[in-house]
């Protein structure tokens, strides 16, 4: 069904959020010689106030067709809601009643941005994908895709794309991978591409308030009731506000008084239970993740040293890693490491290379 | 070969119009509300346009109000129409529930308002019945508004049948017939309607300019507060250039109706014809009660985006459903006022053609809709689980 001559210039898919970095990215395609097409993902439908800062409403819609417009390229935007809706926010709701804490930016990266957008795309043409990540992609002297942290460190982005499959790297750029967020914001400035909002918000879209107990209530149309606050030992400590309620690690706003700084350990959905404990008790050594995606080998052989992060913004911290089963790794960290949450994604590295990673299902003490 | 199939969205401007057009740009300029010589050219112009207008939907042309398109015309319709009701106690309001947005949202505002509004069904065929406004008709019914030519699958409504009833039960009857102005014979004496909107560009007039009929004697309620002009109707400056295109665009449209219906008919019947042979497709909407140029179907297993991106880049410009709605894919409202279940409803194709396009364009989108709707096909899960008999198919 390919609709393009052999000879036309090669084609970029950008997919645009509004903000300057995708901008920039666009642009920098451009000047690589790539012919640009410019695709916003309509994600969700939802009323955002004007303050909210979230990655992906009318605004940014109107925005990046206001870069597209200033590059010169063809714009499009992509109605996914149901798609997001079925792949994101629904396993995202279920898994938060289940207790865990799931990332679905790194969900919507694995279904959406690098999948399912590519496919609806293909009758553009497009030869690559681009993005406004800040992170790099290299070809191993064996034919494999890598992928590696931003030159930027402040800036890396790599742990959200841990998921990328060998197709899916093959095919996408990331142009801001060495640049500096100075040098991205000369690059809008110089083209007229700083009009677009400064947005660097880390929330999640569709909970754009950050409010997850009230999203999950509103769109489960489910009642969490009340249900106590319990110690390790299962002692009553208090009452607390419906489980959706509480973070893993949350020290604020449980109005228990015991006396003592006590934070949220554990969520045992079947007792309607949120565990309480010291800062010392939330420290484990040992995760196990699975769904996991491996980068520079399909599998890993024997025990491996290497680095890993629990949540986005984590140092790295050294670990030994093993592959348990085909879809099973298990992270012993060196030092026991504060508040993993299971949902969350571990990503594994090398220096700057991406290892590959997966989702957290249990952590151990040891 | 490109083929631009989506005449119901927007058409070309006609050549005609635009030489009209051009001296009210950079000669003609004057306000027609100056009392100068280059204000009272404009004037005329304006006055012979309002009355090409009002002759080619046989009016006069004291009833007709120039807008800024059929959506401005619809808005004023509709909230004249409760206003003048509300002034008596009536507050009900009847229409269907495939109108455009225009008039839904229109409706939903005086909902919030305190306003009822009753939304007939309008059958797996798209057409509302006469029964159904019957018996829906209410003491406190204020307004009656259903369109006369649906704009996604292109079904005529009975719409004379329904100002007649409303006459006779003293209800006021509003009709949006921006689908149907130049496409088929519109007379508003013979349709007995009080209003009717209708768009300059749908009949290869300028986008930005439409018009409402509003039969003497009916009380508008201004939608823009201003001027005087409009006969104190509609404030602003006229769109002099926009209404003589207008003017010219509705006396080409009408002049040679009958022969351009019988063409662009003959067009339409090999189009469904063609794609009637797809399997697993359906044409939407009642196969005779329609508008010459307006064919709707429903390729089951497919999305509608994907469809029209490729048909894009096979050179074929068409929609899927309206396109106040797309860009946004949801399923279409009209689709699934017709019961079409919403998977079904995702996969629909909307081609509307008109006297400019020829035999050849026909054969051009009879080649590639099939083969990208096989491709998608081929390359969609959903059509393996149908074809795999784990999913039932629907059509």
């Amino acid at each position: 069904m390919n609709t393009r001559r052999a000879d036309a210039a090669p084609r970029a898919l950008v997919a645009m959020s509004g903000g300057v970095d995708s901008s920039v990215a666009a642009l920098l395609m451009a000047r690589e010689g790539y012919e640009c097409v410019g695709v916003t993902m309509k994600l969700w439908d939802g009323h955002v106030g004007p303050d909210s800062r979230t990655c992906c409403c009318a605004d940014d819609a109107a925005d990046a067709r206001a870069a597209a417009y200033r590059l010169g390229m063809p714009y499009y935007v992509m109605n996914m809601t149901e798609d997001f809706d079925r792949q994101v926010i629904r396993p995202f709701a279920a898994e938060y009643e289940a207790g865990r804490t799931p990332n679905p930016c790194v969900e919507c990266n694995r279904c959406m941005k690098f999948t399912r957008l590519w496919d609806k795309c293909l009758p553009l043409g497009c030869d690559v994908m681009a993005t406004g990540h800040y992170a790099r992609t290299e070809r191993s002297a064996d034919g494999r895709w890598l992928l590696k942290k931003a030159v930027s460190p402040d800036k890396d982005q790599s742990y959200v794309l841990y998921m990328l499959s060998q197709a899916e790297l093959g095919r996408t750029r990331f142009p801001l991978g060495a640049l500096a967020k100075s040098q991205v914001r000369a690059l809008a400035e110089e083209r007229g591409l700083l009009n677009a909002r400064k947005r660097e918000s880390q929330d999640i879209c569709f909970v754009p308030d950050g409010d997850y107990a009230a999203f999950l209530r509103r769109y489960t149309g489910r009642d969490y009731p009340p249900g106590d606050f319990v110690d390790g030992a299962g002692n009553v400590l208090g009452r607390h506000g419906g489980i959706v309620g509480y973070t893993i690690g949350q020290r604020r706003g449980l109005g228990v008084a015991a006396g003592r700084p006590l934070y949220v350990r554990r969520k045992d959905v079947a007792a309607n239970t949120v565990v309480l404990g010291e800062n010392r008790e939330l420290f484990s050594r040992r995760l196990t993740a699975n769904n996991i995606n491996l980068i520079p080998t399909d599998r890993l052989d024997g025990t491996i040293r290497c680095r890993a992060r629990v949540r986005y913004n984590q140092k790295e911290q050294p670990a030994a890693v093993t592959q348990t089963g085909p879809d099973e790794l298990e992270v012993i960290f060196d030092e026991p490491q504060r508040a993993i949450a299971p949902g969350q994604a571990v990503v594994l590295y090398d220096g700057d290379l991406v290892l590959g990673g997966g989702t957290i299902c249990r952590t151990e003490d040891m | 070969m490109y083929v631009y199939a989506d005449n119901a969205a927007t058409t070309s401007l006609s050549p005609k119009a635009l030489e009209a057009m051009m001296p009210y740009f950079t000669e003609t300029y004057g306000n027609a509300s100056s009392l100068h010589s280059p204000g009272q050219r404009a004037a005329e112009a304006l006055q012979a346009a309002r009355e090409a207008v009002a002759a080619a939907i046989n009016a006069d042309f004291k009833e007709i109000y120039f807008t800024g398109g059929g959506s401005e015309a619809d808005n004023q319709a509709i909230i004249s129409g409760a206003m003048a009701g509300a002034r008596k106690g009536k507050k009900h309001i009847i229409s269907t529930a495939f109108e455009h947005h225009a008039v839904l949202h229109t409706l939903n505002k005086l909902e919030k308002e305190g306003f009822e509004v009753t939304l007939l069904p309008v059958h797996e065929n798209g057409v509302v019945t006469v029964e159904d406004v019957a018996a829906a008709i209410r003491p406190d019914t204020a307004l009656v508004t259903i369109m006369f030519v649906n704009n996604e699958i292109g079904t005529i409504q009975p719409i004379a049948e329904i100002a007649a009833l409303c006459h006779e039960k003293g209800v006021l009857m509003h009709t949006d017939a921006v689908q149907a102005v130049g496409h088929i014979p519109v007379d508003v004496q013979a349709l007995g309607v009080d209003m009717l909107s209708m768009a300059a560009h749908k009949f290869h007039g300028p986008k930005g300019v439409g018009a409402l009929y509003a039969r003497r004697g009916v009380p508008l309620v201004n939608v823009i507060e201003g001027g005087q002009q409009e006969r104190g109707k509609r404030g602003g400056t006229e769109n002099i250039p926009g209404i003589v295109g207008m003017a010219a665009a509705i006396g080409e449209a009408t002049a040679d109706l009958p022969a351009h219906m019988a063409y662009v008919t003959g067009l339409r019947e090999k189009l469904i014809e063609g794609l009637s042979k797809i399997p697993h497709s359906r044409l939407n909407g009642d196969r005779d009660k329609r508008v010459p140029g307006t064919v709707n179907f429903c390729f089951e297993g497919i999305e509608g985006e994907g469809l029209l991106l490729w048909l894009d880049q096979k050179g074929v410009a068409a929609s899927s459903g309206s396109a106040c709605t797309s860009g946004s894919l949801d399923p279409s409202h009209v689709l699934l006022a017709l019961g079409i279940p919403h998977e079904i409803a995702h996969g629909s194709l909307r081609l509307s053609i008109d006297v400019l396009n020829t035999p050849e364009e026909i054969d051009h989108i009879l080649k590639v809709v099939p083969e990208v709707v096989d491709y998608l096909r081929a390359m969609s899960p959903v059509w393996d689980e149908l074809e795999r008999g784990l999913t039932p198919h629907l059509i």
